[in-house]
């Protein structure tokens, strides 16, 4: 899907880039292609450029450089009320001085919509989000989850080809958000529509995204469908960003079919897949994900080169064990395993061999 | 109660009523709570609600014509202005004793000068009649004198008229106040009356004893009326009295006795004394309480059938009452207009740059408004800058300069200026809290910015408006150096009518009756916006 054909891209960033103030670029060279439908996340650390993108998407920013197309045609210098772009925003910026269905009747009437079709609209888009009985309540009125339903719907309500979330669930609590994370993807998929959506919560763009877009400092890292994101990042701050990870730093000795030698900094050899390294002699970090390695001998793979670990600490987490391992010098190397009835769990000051699959050890730039 | 077997009151866990514990707890919190705001309590009580409660009673009471004559309000009771028929030989001779009671207190005039206020004229024929009043009966005491050498001695009246325990004790160093005797009462009501209150009046204004000072003459004048009406009168006392008041009553049948009219005598002093309005007026104002101050504060006066509007020329509260208003809502909506814009500007500025704004906002507060005022003289006369600059630029001719000053314009122009702040600062503070990205909801809805602007950011900012409107327009109807200074004729204000009567005309109770009748206004002001707006639409941040 990354390299969706022109024919179909919906939105397209090209050469995007900006400057506040002058001096340093807070989007750098952005390039995106989105085609109709599509679900897109763009997941980063604050002030990684993602709003600033969203901003510039909806036209409350104006490009330094760069076009911004949609549908085809260049928005640059189109004023943002005339891009009929849907867009929920981080507080929900409901109107407090009107009811929720005056609130969804607004993008209607300023459309010059007839009385009985904008009632109709405005039932329909309230139905959908299942605040039909709300309509003639104030906003103060509503709780968090309630509220952003309505904002939900008050984007959808003009039915806009593409809609923008700026970190809508931010504000709701653990379970509400899960709630509506699934509600939300729901909605996007039924009625068609393109979103993006910005988050910095991983768990949320791993969930809803059709794809997502990693970003940091003003670029794109990496864009790429979430289990390719998580299982294939393709440098150390996708791999560091996206769950949790394991790191050994190290120097390349080898790279020969598909596969890298790494020697590491205490002089142990293992073999891993080159991402981002190419030739022999270039410093690397080995990243591997905790749930990836195994210490039990009996279902280690043959022939795979295994490493001396001690064990430094135990955490009961329920479902999984989470022990946290010395190795190689890194005293932060951690495992995961799930709490299966054959588990053993290891005792600190243990003495253990691990390993793990040669394709689940990337070599990532240092 | 979630026990059921229990059914009288909730019970603490002493086996109090839950109740009384709380009360009890609570108490000391509400004793902490009274102790702390407790100085400003008193402060605002005594330098705020009293003195308004005070103000707002002035403008009903009346005492001062009761007070001062007594007699005469009650002897004016029966008289009919209307009948045409001269006021009443009673009548003078109450005012009288009245007036030389009060001329000796010098009261006199100040009773003048309030039944002044409500028929102009009354105050010089008061001012004149106290300065005859020692003269009037003087040709009784004359003939009481050469009848009995005893009538020049204060003893005698103290003998006649005194209770005999106060007389026993009198002529001390610390006498007690006059008392008279209950035989004199009775027998001659008048000339007792009289009597005590002159002794009771030279006592307190002089210190003097009535035992050592001579009576005035109406007292003989009193005398004599009451052995004309009561010849039996000696009988009711006892030895030299007696013999004196046979004597005297002998002599007064006689007819070679002689005797004045009061009526006349006032008369003499001045003709208007005998103007069945001045006696109308007494009449009208002999109440405790008055509506007057009222009637004349709403362009009414005191007709003979009940309250009348004055002639067309004399009315002038209701002008100027509407013309507050409608001046101080002008006043207010060029606020509005003019502070609007500002107050957005200041709001939606980066904080350092809106700070460096919010001084020049808040300059005007930092210069005399005397200055603000007088640079206002200077900008506006026709002489003055703006004139000579349109002059300058031929837009205007030499000879036809604008007014702008000393009339309604200038002192809109200037009070909009002086009370610009106050609009601006509960705007600012309120447009401060609305969120831009309602804005920009707006607008990705597909609001124009207009719309979003009309639809979205100003009714939120509405109650800004509410509340610097309210401030505004109640500064506005109260003030007074500005209208005072640039107003003019045409631009001045109620309280300038109010300054008026307070410092010059000294008429307070008809400037308490202004003053209330204005308080009461911005009241239904405030009530009509809290029905129609709501009060808890206004906020000051």
């Amino acid at each position: 899907m990354a390299d969706a054909s022109k024919s179909d891209a919906f939105v397209e960033f090209e050469r995007v880039q900006k400057s506040y103030d002058g001096e340093t670029l807070v989007v750098k060279d952005l390039n995106l292609t989105m085609p109709k439908g599509e679900f897109l996340t763009m997941l980063g650390p604050s002030g990684s450029g993602k709003t600033t993108c969203l901003m510039m998407l909806a036209g409350f920013e104006t490009a330094t450089h760069g076009d911004i197309r949609l549908g085809g045609t260049s928005i640059n210098n189109i004023p943002p009320h005339k891009r009929g772009i849907g867009m929920v925003f981080q507080n929900y910026a409901l109107f407090p001085h009107m009811t929720i269905a005056e609130n969804l009747s607004f993008p209607l009437e300023v459309r010059k919509l007839g009385k009985s079709e904008r009632e109709a609209k405005v039932k329909r888009a309230l139905d959908m989000v299942e605040m039909g009985s709300f309509g003639g309540r104030r906003p103060s009125q509503l709780s968090g989850g309630q509220q952003q339903r309505v904002a939900l719907a008050r984007a959808l309500v003009f039915e806009p080809e593409l809609v923008l979330m700026d970190e809508p669930l931010g504000a709701l609590d653990k379970q509400l958000r899960e709630k509506m994370q699934f509600e939300i993807t729901r909605l996007a998929h039924d009625l068609g529509i393109t979103v993006v959506y910005v988050t910095h919560d991983q768990t949320e763009a791993l969930t809803m995204s059709d794809r997502v877009a990693v970003f940091n400092d003003g670029r794109i890292q990496q864009l790429a469908p979430p289990d390719q994101l998580y299982e294939e990042p393709s440098n150390s701050f996708v791999a560091q960003f996206i769950g949790e990870n394991n790191t050994l730093e190290g120097t390349v000795k080898e790279i020969s079919g598909g596969r890298a030698l790494v020697q590491l900094d205490d002089g142990e050899l293992i073999t891993a897949t080159p991402v981002n390294v190419s030739e022999a002699g270039q410093r690397t970090r080995v990243s591997i994900r905790p749930e990836r390695v195994e210490y039990n001998k009996d279902r280690l793979q043959e022939g795979v080169h295994t490493l001396k670990a001690e064990v430094l600490e135990f955490i009961y987490m329920g479902d999984i064990f989470r022990t946290r391992l010395r190795v190689a010098g890194n005293d932060e190397f951690i495992i995961k395993t799930r709490n299966a009835p054959d588990q053993t769990r290891l005792q600190p000051g243990q003495q253990i061999e691990i390993g793990w699959l040669p394709e689940d050890c990337r070599a990532l730039d240092a | 109660m979630s026990d059921m077997t229990q059914t009288g009151p909730v019970l603490a866990a002493d086996g109090t009523p839950l109740k009384r514990s709380l009360a009890r707890a609570l108490r000391m919190q509400k004793m902490r709570a009274l102790a702390l705001i407790a100085p400003l309590l008193l402060f605002v009580l005594l330098t705020f609600i009293l003195p308004i409660a005070d103000m707002l009673f002035r403008s009903v009471e009346n005492s001062i014509v009761t007070d001062t004559l007594p007699r005469t309000t009650v002897a004016v009771q029966a008289y009919d202005a209307d009948s045409g028929e001269a006021p009443s030989e009673a009548m003078f001779d109450a005012l009288a004793y009245d007036l030389v009671v009060a001329a000796e207190r010098k009261e006199h005039t100040r009773v003048g000068s309030r039944l002044n206020y409500e028929n102009a004229g009354i105050s010089s024929i008061f001012r004149k009649a106290g300065r005859s009043m020692d003269d009037m009966g003087e040709i009784y005491l004359d003939q009481f004198v050469d009848l009995d050498k005893a009538w020049k001695e204060p003893e005698t009246f103290v003998a006649l008229f005194a209770d005999p325990d106060w007389a026993a004790e009198a002529g001390g160093d610390d006498e007690s106040r006059f008392a008279y005797s209950d035989t004199a009462a009775e027998v001659l009501p008048g000339a007792t009356d009289a009597y005590a209150a002159w002794a009771r009046t030279i006592q307190d204004q002089d210190g003097d004893s009535p035992t050592k000072e001579k009576p005035w003459a109406p007292i003989y004048m009193a005398l004599y009326k009451d052995l004309v009406q009561n010849p039996d009168a000696p009988a009711a006392f006892g030895g030299d009295t007696a013999a004196l008041l046979s004597a005297a009553v002998t002599a007064i049948q006689a007819p070679e006795w002689q005797t004045m009219s009061t009526r006349e005598a006032f008369a003499e002093i001045d003709k208007d004394w005998l103007d069945p309005e001045v006696w109308r007026t007494i009449k009208t104002y002999s109440g405790k309480y008055t509506n007057g101050y009222f009637l004349n504060a709403a362009d009414f006066q005191k007709g003979p059938n009940g309250p009348e509007l004055r002639p067309e020329l004399e009315r002038i509260y209701g002008t100027l009452f509407l013309r507050t208003m409608i001046m101080s809502m002008a006043i207010t909506v060029s606020c509005i207009v003019l502070g609007y814009p500002v107050a957005w500007i200041l709001a939606n500025l980066p904080s350092r740059t809106a700070n460096v704004l919010m001084i020049l906002v808040l300059l005007p507060f930092w210069t005399s408004l005397l200055v603000r005022t007088s640079a206002w003289k200077v900008m506006l006369q026709q002489q003055g800058v703006i004139n000579d600059v349109l002059v300058w630029l031929g837009i205007v001719a030499d000879d036809a300069r604008l007014v702008m000053i000393n009339n309604q314009f200038g002192t809109i122009v200037a009070m909009t200026h002086i009370l610009l702040p106050f609009m601006i600062l509960p705007m600012y503070s309120v447009m401060q809290t609305i969120n831009p990205s309602y804005l920009r909801a707006a607008k990705s809805l597909g609001a124009t910015n207009w719309t979003a602007f009309w639809r979205v950011y100003f009714p939120q900012s509405v109650p800004g408006i509410g509340a610097g409107s309210i401030l505004v327009f109640i500064l506005a109807i109260g003030y007074y150096i500005t209208p005072e200074l640039v107003g003019g004729t045409k631009g001045v204000f109620i309280s300038n009518r109010i300054a008026f009567h307070i410092s010059q005309s000294l008429n307070w109770g008809l400037a308490a009756a202004l003053g209330t009748i204005l308080l009461v206004v911005v009241l239904l002001l405030y009530w009509a916006y809290d029905k129609i707006v709501g009060i808890d639409n206004v906020k000051l941040g």
